[in-house]
């Protein structure tokens, strides 16, 4: 039920006396400029979004992270643009060689170019990162959503559901999976990463309705006829999307890196794919004597997670004041 | 009759028990009137109004029982579809916080548009231009630079007159203001009721006002209903009940209105607290805190007698209260 609001002195205080205040039009003394106008018409269609969108350009980390995911957006999509090698092409008689010129990172345990292979590396884990990512916002928010929105007997099956599966250890998990469902594409890595981490989104979505809705203008709006789909789509997906966003971007991160550690213990992408979790695991034997084999990859996978986790924190500082 | 509520249950299956927060409520109003519902924090008015509306929360809410005849037809039977299309069209709701009751990330004029577009199938051209016409009508100043503002850019008193503008926008027979002007700055109160009484006059509308202004009352209503415990314990016509009080709960709450004839002295305060809805007193919910309280109040819950042809009450000694003056 809403309270009676405080008493503000603020706006209380407006007029030198009670007199004026009357005598003063309630358009011009409390909103400023004359005729009602915003004081500020750089004021003018500031909303939520266009906050946040200010406050990450001012922020450095969210332009330094972004930056970086910017740079591995398009080198995944295109890796000949920095690189014209071929991640598969392997000469056996440089296995293991250091730094050359032309192959700046040199040669891994079958004489393949580490350099190329970072490269190509990063389409992988960008790929998987983005769907991975993509996958459980859709499914996820959509479910929680309907749970937030409905209640009932819907959100009770759905609460177990997930409960259930944040049961299960991510990795041991993967390990099964992925030995039943296999395949040398992202797909199956995917899609089990989507199976998992759908209920951490919908439990954050499922929330997040669940305040909007209680907002009065969910009410208002059902007063003047709206219908369930409209309160939905118009009045709560909107305002409760943020927590979804902020969680899914520092998700992607971690979805990176699982790729990563799946690939390494053998189960997640297989050869001929290029991932820098596998190539981690095939040099890690080779540590002492080529150490380089291991830290550009892992370099470039530390670099990565750690620009989507930036980013996910910058764009919840951009989002978090208005939410509260 | 425009509206007619006729011994209307409610009840909250909560996890301590059943909240009952209507129990038989009974008002009218007809075309152009002004219905002031009156009554301590709790007693069940905006329940009331809610369930009129149809956007109770159900559960955890449940109409027991009851009728809600709008315009000869019982809402509580329609389908919910059916009662949808009367919600803006046909009644509508004024809150009390209107920077909470609007959309934040939807522009004022989308807001007011929205409702051409879903129920007239206006295009959104002609949606924008309605709502500019709107914003004029509730005498928002330069309203075609602001249609495309968001809320929290408006004062509370603008923002209270764009939740007016939409209420009224599709010209519904019934409003339902719940405490309208509560929130805002005493200034700026008078102004907004006034323009609801007005476009209320304009456009012939019932008006359900629910308010703890017995000063506004006086000024607009011109029928009361006094609630305590989720009962009607008073209807009367506003200059009556003013006059003479039928019912000891409307006494005390006339009593505890500063007058300026009385300056400086103590203020009466009913004494006592509202009821626990889970364990409503048995007899009068009043009795605890009724000066007039006899034996039989706490075993017979009085039942709600005609006192004139316009006045009831529900107090078991009604006539000494009205000759006790
Ligand atoms: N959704 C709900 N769930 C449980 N109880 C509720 C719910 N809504 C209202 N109630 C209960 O119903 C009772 C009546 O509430 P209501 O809001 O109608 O009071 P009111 O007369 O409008 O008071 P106020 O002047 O404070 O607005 C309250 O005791 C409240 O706790
Ligand atoms: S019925 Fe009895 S307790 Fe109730 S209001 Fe009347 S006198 Fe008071
Ligand atoms: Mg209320």
């Amino acid at each position: 039920m809403p309270e009676p609001q405080p008493y503000d002195p603020a706006i209380a205080g407006t007029g030198a006396g009670g007199a004026m205040d009357l005598a003063i039009s309630e358009g011009s003394s409390l909103d400023g400029g004359p005729g009602g106008l915003p004081k500020d018409p750089s004021e003018k269609a500031r909303s939520l979004w266009s906050d946040a969108l200010r406050d990450l350009r001012r922020n450095p980390v969210f332009i330094i992270s972004g930056l970086i995911i910017l740079f591995l957006l398009i080198i995944s999509l295109w890796p000949s643009l920095i690189t014209s090698g071929n991640p598969l092409k392997a000469d056996l008689s440089k296995a293991q060689q250091g730094s050359s010129p032309g192959h700046p990172f040199g040669y891994d345990p079958q004489g393949r170019d580490v350099y190329t292979r970072v490269v190509y590396g990063t389409r992988t884990s960008v790929t998987v990162g983005v769907c991975a990512t993509l996958g459980v916002a859709i499914v996820g928010s959509f479910l929680g959503a309907l749970a937030g929105f409905f209640g009932g007997w819907w959100d009770s099956i759905l609460s177990r559901i997930s409960d259930i599966f944040f049961g299960i250890p991510v990795v041991l998990g993967g390990l099964v999976f992925l030995s039943v469902v296999t395949g040398s594409t992202v797909w199956p890595v995917i899609g089990f990463m989507i199976l998992l981490g759908w209920p951490q989104i919908a439990r954050i979505a499922r929330g997040s309705v669940i305040t909007v809705k209680q907002n009065d203008f969910v009410q208002a709006a059902r007063a003047l006829g709206a219908s369930n789909s409209r309160m939905m789509l118009r009045h709560v997906a909107p305002n409760a999307v943020a927590p979804v966003i902020v969680v899914a971007t520092i998700a992607l991160g971690t979805y990176i890196s699982l790729e990563a550690t799946l690939s390494y213990l053998g189960v997640g992408l297989k050869e001929p794919a290029v991932s820098w979790g596998i190539d981690i695991s095939a040099a890690s034997n080779y540590m002492r004597n080529a150490p380089h084999m291991v830290l550009y990859p892992a370099g470039a996978l530390a670099l990565t997670v750690l620009a989507f986790i930036m980013l996910g924190d910058a764009v919840r500082d951009a989002l978090d004041p208005k939410l509260r | 009759m425009l509206l007619e509520v006729r011994d209307l249950h409610v009840e909250f299956h909560t996890r301590d028990g059943v909240a009952k927060a209507v129990n038989g409520v009974n008002y009218s109003v007809a075309e152009g009137e002004t219905l002031a519902v009156l009554g301590e924090s709790g007693s069940g008015k905006s329940v009331t109004a809610q369930a009129v509306m149809g956007i109770l929360d159900m559960p955890p809410g449940k109409i027991s029982s009851g009728e809600i005849l709008f315009k000869d037809q019982d809402l509580l039977k329609l389908k919910g579809e059916e009662r949808r299309k009367i919600r803006g069209q046909e009644m509508a709701m004024i809150f009390q916080d209107a920077l909470s009751s609007l959309n934040p990330v939807l522009s004022v004029g989308e807001q007011i548009g929205e409702l051409f577009t879903v129920h007239r199938g206006m295009s959104r051209k002609d949606a924008k231009a309605k709502a500019v016409e709107l914003m004029d009508r509730v005498r928002i100043p330069a309203a075609k630079e602001r249609v495309g503002q968001y809320p929290h850019q408006f004062s509370g008193g603008m923002r209270q007159r764009i939740m007016i503008a939409m209420a009224l926008a599709l010209e519904p027979s019934l409003i339902i203001a719940d405490e309208p002007t509560t929130a805002l700055d005493v200034t700026v109160q008078a102004q907004v009721m006034d323009l609801l009484a007005e476009l209320q006059r304009e456009l012939n509308m019932g008006l359900i006002l629910i308010t703890h202004d017995l000063g506004v009352v006086a000024d607009v209503a011109d029928k009361i209903a006094v609630m305590y415990a989720g009962r009607i314990v008073e209807t009367s016509p506003v200059h009556e009940i003013y006059k003479a009080p039928a019912h000891p709960y409307t006494k005390g709450l006339l009593q505890s209105i500063p007058r300026l004839d009385q300056k400086g002295q103590e203020l009466y305060a009913i004494k006592g607290l509202p009821p626990n809805l889970l364990r409503i007193p048995p007899g009068c919910a009043f009795n605890p805190r009724c000066p007039m309280a006899q034996d039989v109040c706490r075993t017979d819950v009085p039942p709600l007698a005609q006192v004139s042809e316009t006045r009831q009450s529900a107090c078991h000694f009604w006539k000494e209260t009205l000759d006790a003056r």
